[in-house]
């Protein structure tokens, strides 16, 4: 574990390099901890992939505390237990006309866009972070078969419910953005709902199953096709 | 009883404080770009600290008050008017309902706060009423004002006026120093790097808004291009692939995988958040320690500085 300055009243924690269960399982155990520990003083948390951002209160206590507070939080290297988590299962309906990225994904990965779906569904994926937009969780790790880059140049209109890849992470758009994913699917489960409680179907932690629907089913779901398709 | 839009100008955004402790279902914190201002604002209308405000981006904002209450006008140089006369900034004053109040242009500065007497009265939401447009989130739906809202606000009868001492009144420079406290992926920055970041003026280029000002001057490069995504912190300062320093500021995305050299401190953040594109920017490096002084300071030079009761002729 390393302890890194971020900013005035921030230091970042590093449990590891790369994606693993074992990781993100010391990083939830050091953020469920730090709360009690740090009380007031603590501001926000943001867990990561193999990080975790402490944001303090440098009015009510200080940096130094705070490592303390970290150190006795995430305890000895080897105690963190990879929790089983919730097992939540997503619907998608996959097609070119929901997932436009879809057949150039197949032909990158030569194989067919039935073989791209069923390694997509076919996996477990473990909710490593939530960010970049409200409900956006980043789910890993994606078979290193369809794992395909960024496009280069990102859409401007990312639809809502858009089931997308970029390396080894998979998600789903919450709400319309920019973004630079491979568009395969659309999803009509909300990943965000101010109004609901809880406001998201997932948390950090949580396993994640993607399930091959039919258009129809799509449509009863609430699901909604974009307007004149997906640019 | 209301505060009546009829032109928005450029941008203008309900700001409270800001939203915080959301950031793990990937809230940012929004709230005001320049604090002290926006708390000086509060201050002379007598409200609770982070009562809701409004923040002016450039300027050119018309509004009606169908109340009878007192505001402030705080923040960045631009002309203020009230029932068509001028009228000085930094301080407090009555209006009657019916009354109007107008922002020039800026001349000066970026941001400027109005606040009425009790703040005004928007529903939270998750805990805030900060106006965060890409979360469409605060405010009202999420989106900035436009003409016709109406903005609902408690009466205020009181008399008390007061100003803001002369020394006190931030000045706003268009060549500033940001101060940086050194960190997350410094070390990825080898010396040349640093000393080109440290040693050199960049320009805020077209693209600044609340969720970053991009800056142009020479390419500082890290060793790395990307990193595993992680939380990104206010002021954090990210270097792309292409060179050219990022300054997050509060519209922010939490998370990120550009390399980091260090974060602003906040103190000066408000700073960088009144320049306009074409404004110069210098950056010196401070410690932690440096940082907590400095924050330390400033809140007990806010808390201790009075205002000044403003005479009526």
């Amino acid at each position: 574990m390393k302890i890194h300055v971020a900013g005035e009243n921030a230091l970042i924690i590093y449990f590891g390099e790369e994606t693993s269960p074992t990781i993100s399982a010391r990083v939830q155990q050091t953020a469920q901890r730090l709360p009690g520990l740090l009380g007031d003083g603590l501001i926000d948390l943001v867990p990561s992939y193999a990080s975790l951002l402490v944001l303090f209160n440098p009015l009510l206590t200080d940096h130094l505390a705070v490592r303390q507070a970290i150190h006795s939080a995430a305890g000895d290297d080897n105690d963190a237990v990879v929790g089983e988590g919730r097992l939540v299962e997503l619907p998608v309906y996959y097609s070119e006309e929901s997932g436009p990225d879809l057949a150039a994904l197949a032909d990158r990965a030569q194989m067919s866009v039935q073989e791209v779906i069923d390694l997509h569904q076919g996996d477990e994926y473990r909710v490593y972070a939530i960010g970049f937009a409200p409900g956006f969780a980043y789910l890993g790790q994606v078979n290193e078969r369809i794992a395909a880059p960024r496009l280069s140049t990102p859409r401007q209109k990312v639809p809502k419910g858009a089931v997308a890849i970029a390396d080894q992470q998979t998600a789903v758009y919450p709400a319309v953005s920019p973004g630079g994913w491979n568009l395969i699917g659309l999803c009509p489960t909300p990943m965000f709902d101010p109004q609901a409680e809880p406001t998201m179907p997932v948390t950090v932690g949580d396993r994640v199953r993607f399930k091959s629907i039919e258009r129809e089913e799509f449509l009863a779901l609430g699901g909604e096709l974009p307007e004149g398709g997906i640019e | 009883m209301s505060v009546k839009i009829i032109n928005p100008g450029i941008l203008a955004l309900l700001q409270d404080a800001g939203r915080f402790g959301k950031h793990q279902i990937g809230l940012t914190n929004g709230g005001p770009m320049d604090p002290l201002a926006f708390h000086w604002a509060n201050r002379l209308c007598e409200n609770e600290p982070g009562a809701t405000a409004i923040e002016v981006s450039v300027g050119g904002l018309k509004l009606q008050v169908n109340v009878d209450t007192r505001v402030a006008v705080t923040g960045g140089e631009m002309p203020l008017k009230i029932n068509g006369a001028e009228a000085e900034r930094w301080q407090t004053h009555i209006l009657k309902s019916g009354d109007t109040l107008e922002l020039g242009y800026t001349t000066n500065g970026c941001r400027a706060y109005i606040a009425v007497a009790g703040g005004f009265q928007v529903d939270p939401s998750f805990g805030s009423t900060a106006t965060v447009v890409r979360e469409s989130l605060g405010g009202f739906d999420g989106a900035p004002l436009k003409a016709g809202d109406e903005i609902a606000c408690n009466p205020d009868t009181s008399e008390s006026l007061w100003q803001v001492p002369e020394d006190e009144r931030p000045e706003y420079s268009n060549e500033i120093t940001l101060r940086v406290i050194p960190g997350y992926q410094e070390h990825t920055f080898d010396r040349v790097q640093q000393r080109l970041f440290f040693h050199n003026t960049f320009e805020v280029s077209e693209r600044c808004d609340r969720m970053g000002y991009r800056l142009t001057g020479p390419q500082v490069v890290s060793s790395i291009e990307g990193i595993l995504s992680e939380g990104i912190c206010l002021g954090a300062i990210q270097v792309p692939a292409d060179g050219q320093p990022i300054v997050l500021m509060n519209d922010r995305q939490t998370i990120g995988g550009y390399p980091k050299i260090g974060s602003v401190l906040s103190l000066d953040l408000a700073k960088l958040a009144q320049l306009m594109p074409g404004g110069k920017v210098n950056f010196s490096a401070i410690t932690i320690d440096c940082a907590h002084n400095a924050l330390n300071l400033a809140h007990s030079r806010f808390g201790a500085a009075q205002l000044e009761a403003v005479e009526e002729n």
